[in-house]
């Protein structure tokens, strides 16, 4: 680890402002930062920790919503989401170790996009707002491909705001050394329609599988994606499975989500 | 009724109570006044030409002390290989050089090319990154067969081939074995690659080198299984220091699975720099350091055939391996897929003509050495998956069919044709237990079962046999290998009756403390707490040779048993001297010695204080003081052995194997604590079950290390594995060893490995997919999709 400056400061405004400053980055849970910090691949000047910002933390319903604080920590959405949200608290539970969900927060997942995390299939599937200190931007145009997303430079998720399904799962396929997604798919039922996201499969991160929602909103049943299939071309190819593999697997765990829901 | 203490009692292990309760004391632990701390610059490429290092801004760096190269070792011997393996044509494998530190080439990606030494880690690693290494790439040698070709790049052009030795076993039946080929009723031929894997033990590895220039004395303080071998070898053959001027200490040692057996460059550079920077010097290995320093283990490519006539007897083997020995040897390195592989070969088998023939390669990975079970778990997985596939050409019952062949009860003691004389063993009594024990004949209807839930259920059985108990000295040295195999113990008897044993064992984990404080205590009949082992400084312990191939209670055990029978026999003269009686006439019963046929008596510490305040003593015929030493050499290997039965169901969807059931019987012969002896199968077959599934160290195209970190390298938990079924009830002790035991440390990792893959394909074939005959391990989810769709 190189040396950096650190800062804990109690509001987002404070926040906000120590991040204006050259070289300044968030820290939330540091479960993804404090490892590439000790590896000596990223060489902050200062870190501006989140998780002392009581606005940021917190799970409360709202108006068919559910909205989470962007420190909130995975454990915590784990165990007050269930009540309403069922499959996102199943999600939160099943991130990493114990140690990894009281540490690891929703905000800090959202930001770094990692391809193969599990929340960005939440947050798309279920349309989220994410919520950050200066607007709102819709889930469908905050990912924008493996570790990008459409925040500024500076800019932080202080909560994420989402719409509760009448029905919902996510399944996912441990990839077996890291177990983070080998492939992970979230089937959402809303009123108006279906949406499925799949996070650890494509090389463009997590996505949308239009067909399968198509199919699924006229009839939510695993049989409905019976005739469907995606191409591996663009899926990602590693040691843990090919892309031909990866897009097997989404159909089968998109139809064990619906079975599942 | 169950024993509380001594031989057979599951006692808990005493050095429990330091380990879970944060009181263990590691190399990393220690931390001398004024040390100060190394960080390794290592190469970044496979395989290169060094063509400068410039060290000369780092060391204008803050806080750094000095930073070496190989220029600084010029006067130094490279890292020794402690086994010489002869080839086919009688001559000595090629051994090339190993420096400490990387002279004009490197050779994989993590080769050490220069250290730093700072007051702080944080100085060193922030001087390290100011190091200027320049590096001409090299094609890189990787792939066994594409190495040895004439014309492939060579890893060390000085030895002028890729080919370290190519060894045929026994090379006078290789005509015999052709023709038996030829009079076959059925070959069974398969091709299989045995996974490379990287130990990963709990703790990394540590080295702190200190000196105190008054007295001229090095002291190694060092994460190691057998601290008078990295003795004798840093001392001997590197650093030229004598032995009575080098101490090496191996405290508690976080696992070690054989990757800590081997002399490493680390601790040379630690104790050299120390004196050279008259200060101590410490070094501790990162996780990430670990996956390209640590020797990794297994690594074979293999063509196995067997011969059979028409009644299915098996009439020939036969087996061509390329076994990859990274780029440098190791120090048992040559030993592994020869000595410890070939002997393997006959399995529990009576096939009476058998030709082995290794290829080792260098190739431009991290060196490859002994790995839990070495060599051992090639020869069983080759052989027992071949015998599973011959089955199921024949259309025979996997279990009828290796009963068949098997050696029988009567048939021992057994010359196999692979040079071992098998001493005890009973096969058809651990298939027996296996098969009860497994409930083996209610599988039909737990497949059914499952197969009602879309998942198809296999069973494998595996038939282990190994060499344990390593080994006769005069037989290993006419074999190559280039140091004694006895062991050692040192019993002192303290004046009120305590005892401390030292012992010349290693544990890194085994609970030897333990176990052999049950041992002594069941031969005087005394409580065990009453006896404290005491291993690892070579400052106290007589010169022994460690731990590793399952040997710690066979021959450390022995060892301590010989030094205990001396303690007795003389304890016994005092008796005879204070109770007036022969010494003939004098018994020894639960600490208490008495005269046969008469209520004379003398307990223990009554003889032990008479020992040390010798007022009423003989000593005009023997000297006072209680204190023996005992080296024993064993006449022969032990061998353990075992029936394995794995219950796999695989779900053709994702292709994913969940191991649902394991059963495990075992002959180690004499059992003295149950309770270790099922922890160390547990964990055996906890890392058998990762290699069949998930371990795999991958490098690419390149040489880069593709699996360099837990987040590609597949360790298996708890959850991957299920409670196992461990039986030792067979026994056939072991016939040369005072205690008749065998050993068990690797069994576990031995034996599983084939039954699981055998499992996977059982429940292919139950599935009707008879087209699909093996699959290498790691048999991960990916591969059985590609299997099933490919
Ligand atoms: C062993 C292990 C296993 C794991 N397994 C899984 C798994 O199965 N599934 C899964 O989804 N994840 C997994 N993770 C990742 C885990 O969920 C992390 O917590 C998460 O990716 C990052 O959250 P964090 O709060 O720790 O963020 P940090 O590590 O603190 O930050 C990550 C990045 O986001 C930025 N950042 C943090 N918070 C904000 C914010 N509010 N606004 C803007 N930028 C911000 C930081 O600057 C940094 O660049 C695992 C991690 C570990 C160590």
């Amino acid at each position: 680890m190189y040396n950096f400056e650190f800062v804990k400061p109690s509001s987002i405004a404070e926040a906000v402002k120590a991040l204006a400053e050259d070289g300044a980055q968030p820290l939330s849970g540091g479960q993804t930062l404090i490892p590439t910090l000790k590896q000596r691949l990223n060489q902050p000047d200062m870190l501006v920790s989140l998780t002392g910002i009581a606005e940021m933390k917190g799970i409360k319903a709202e108006g068919g919503a559910l909205v989470i604080g962007g420190a909130t920590p995975h454990a915590a959405v784990a165990a007050e989401a269930a009540a309403h949200y069922p499959a996102l608290a199943a999600l939160a539970g099943n991130i990493g170790d114990p140690a990894v969900r009281n540490r690891g927060t929703i905000g800090g997942s959202l930001a770094n996009n990692d391809p193969s995390a599990c929340y960005p299939s939440a947050a798309l599937a279920s349309g989220a707002t994410i919520v950050t200190d200066r607007r709102e931007i819709a889930a469908d145009d905050y990912f924008q491909g493996m570790f990008a997303t459409a925040l500024d430079e500076g800019e932080i998720i202080t909560a994420v705001r989402l719409p509760i399904p009448q029905k919902a799962a996510y399944v996912k396929f441990n990839q077996p050394a890291s177990r983070f997604a080998l492939t992970g798919v979230f089937v959402a039922k809303f009123a108006d329609g279906v949406r499925v996201a799949i996070t650890g499969a494509s090389n463009d991160g997590v996505f949308r599988w239009a067909e399968a929602e198509a199919a699924l909103s006229a009839n939510f049943a695993p049989e409905a994606l019976e005739g469907l299939s995606l191409s591996g071309d663009n899926m990602i190819s590693d040691l843990h499975g090919t892309g031909p593999y990866r897009a097997h697997l989404c159909k089968v765990l998109a139809k064990r989500a619906v079975a599942a829901a | 009724m169950p024993k509380d203490g001594g031989i057979g009692a599951s006692t808990k292990r005493r050095e429990d109570v330091r380990f879970l309760t944060g009181k263990g004391r590691y190399t990393d632990d220690i931390n001398i006044r004024g040390q100060a701390h190394a960080w390794f610059v290592r190469s970044d490429v496979a395989h290169g030409t060094l063509n400068k290092v410039d060290v000369a801004a780092a060391e204008a760096m803050p806080g750094v002390l000095k930073v070496f190269t190989a220029a600084d070792f010029a006067g130094v011997g490279g890292i020794p290989c402690g086994w010489q393996v002869t080839d086919r044509f009688g001559k000595p494998m090629l051994e090339p050089k190993h420096p400490v530190l990387a002279e004009g080439k490197v050779r994989h990606v993590g080769d050490p090319i220069a250290v730093v030494v700072a007051e702080t880690l944080e100085q060193a690693r922030d001087a390290a990154e100011a190091v200027e290494v320049d590096i001409s790439e090299l094609t890189p040698v990787l792939d066994m067969k594409a190495a040895i070709a004439a014309d492939a790049p060579k890893v060390h052009e000085e030895i002028g081939s890729n080919l370290c030795y190519d060894w045929g076993f026994v090379e006078e039946n290789k005509a015999a074995v052709e023709e038996a080929f030829k009079n076959a009723a059925h070959v069974t031929t398969l091709e299989l690659v045995n996974n490379r894997l990287v130990a990963n033990p709990m703790e990394p590895r540590v080295a702190v080198g200190d000196f105190d220039s008054a007295g001229g004395m090095h002291t190694l303080y060092t994460t190691s299984q057998n601290p008078h071998v990295i003795r004798l070898l840093m001392g001997a053959f590197v650093l030229g220091i004598p032995e009575h001027k080098l101490r090496v200490v191996a405290p508690d040692v976080g696992g070690g699975f054989g990757s800590k057996i081997y002399h490493y460059a680390e601790e040379a550079f630690v104790t050299f720099a120390a004196k050279t920077l008259n200060r101590p010097v410490k070094w501790t290995s990162t996780r990430s350091e670990a996956f390209i320093s640590d020797a990794q283990g297994r690594d074979h490519v293999t063509k196995i055939e067997l011969a059979l006539d028409k009644d299915n007897n098996f009439t020939a083997l036969r087996t061509e391996t390329y076994a990859n020995m990274g780029a440098y040897l190791s120090t048992f390195a040559p030993s592994i897929p020869t000595w410890l592989h070939g002997t393997l070969m006959a399995g529990n088998y009576r096939t009476p003509l058998i030709y082995v023939n290794v290829k080792a390669v260098f190739t431009n990975t991290v060196p490859v050495d002994a790995y839990r079970g070495a060599g051992r778990p090639e020869a069983t997985f080759q052989l027992e998956r071949l015998v599973d596939k011959a089955a199921r050409e024949l259309g025979v019952s996997p279990v009828e069919l290796r009963r068949q062949n098997f050696i029988k009860p009567d048939q021992f003691p057994y010359q196999t044709p692979v040079a071992v004389v098998y001493d005890t063993g009973n096969y058809d009594a651990t298939m027996d237990k296996l098969l009860e024990i497994s409930d083996y004949a209610g599988f039909p209807a737990r497949a059914a079962e499952a197969k009602a839930r879309g998942k198809w259920r296999g069973f494998g059985v595996a038939h282990y046999i190994e060499a344990c108990g390593i080994a006769p000295s005069n037989l290993v040295g006419q074999l190559g290998a280039r140091a004694g195999l006895y062991e050692s113990a040192t019993v002192r008897v303290n004046a009120t009756g305590s005892l401390s044993v030292f012992t010349g064992s290693h544990s890194h984990g085994q609970g030897h403390e333990t176990s052999f404080a049950q041992v002594v205590a069941e031969m005087i009949g005394i409580d065990a707490g009453q006896i404290e082992i005491v291993h690892g400084d070579t400052s106290n312990t007589p010169m022994g040779m460690g731990t590793y191939g399952s040997r710690s209670l066979a021959v450390g055990g022995s060892a301590i048993v010989k030094a205990t029978n001396k303690i007795i026999n003389k304890a016994k003269k005092i008796a005879a001297h204070l109770l007036e009686a022969s010494e003939a006439d004098i018994e020894l019963k639960d600490g208490k010695f008495s005269v046969a046929g008469t209520d004379k008596s003398v307990d223990w510490s009554g003889v032990t204080l008479a020992a040390y305040v010798p007022h009423n003593y003989p000593l005009e015929s023997m000297e006072p003081g209680l204190e023996e030493t005992a080296f024993y050499d064993p006449s022969n290997f032990t061998y353990p052995s075992g029936g394995y039965g794995c219950e796999v169901e695989v779900d053709p969807e994702t292709g994913k194997v969940e191991i649902v059931a394991f059963s495990a019987a075992d002959d180690f012969g004499n059992i003295v604590n149950p309770m270790i002896v099922e922890g160390q199968v547990q964990g055996g077959l906890a890392q058998g079950i990762g290699q069949a599934l998930m371990e795999n160290c991958v490098f690419d195209e390149n040489g880069q290390l593709l699996s360099g970190s837990f987040m590609d390298y597949a360790m298996p938990r708890a959850e991957d594995v299920p409670f196992f079924k461990v039986d030792h009830s067979c026994v056939t002790p072991c016939t040369h060893n005072p205690l008749g035991v065998k050993g068990c440390g690797e069994a576990g990792a031995i034996g599983s490995p084939p039954a699981v893959v055998n499992a996977v394909i059982d429940a292919f074939h139950r599935a009707g997919r008879t087209d699909i005959t093996h699959i290498d391990m790691p048999v991960s989810p990916a591969r059985v999709w590609a299997a099933l769709n490919g």
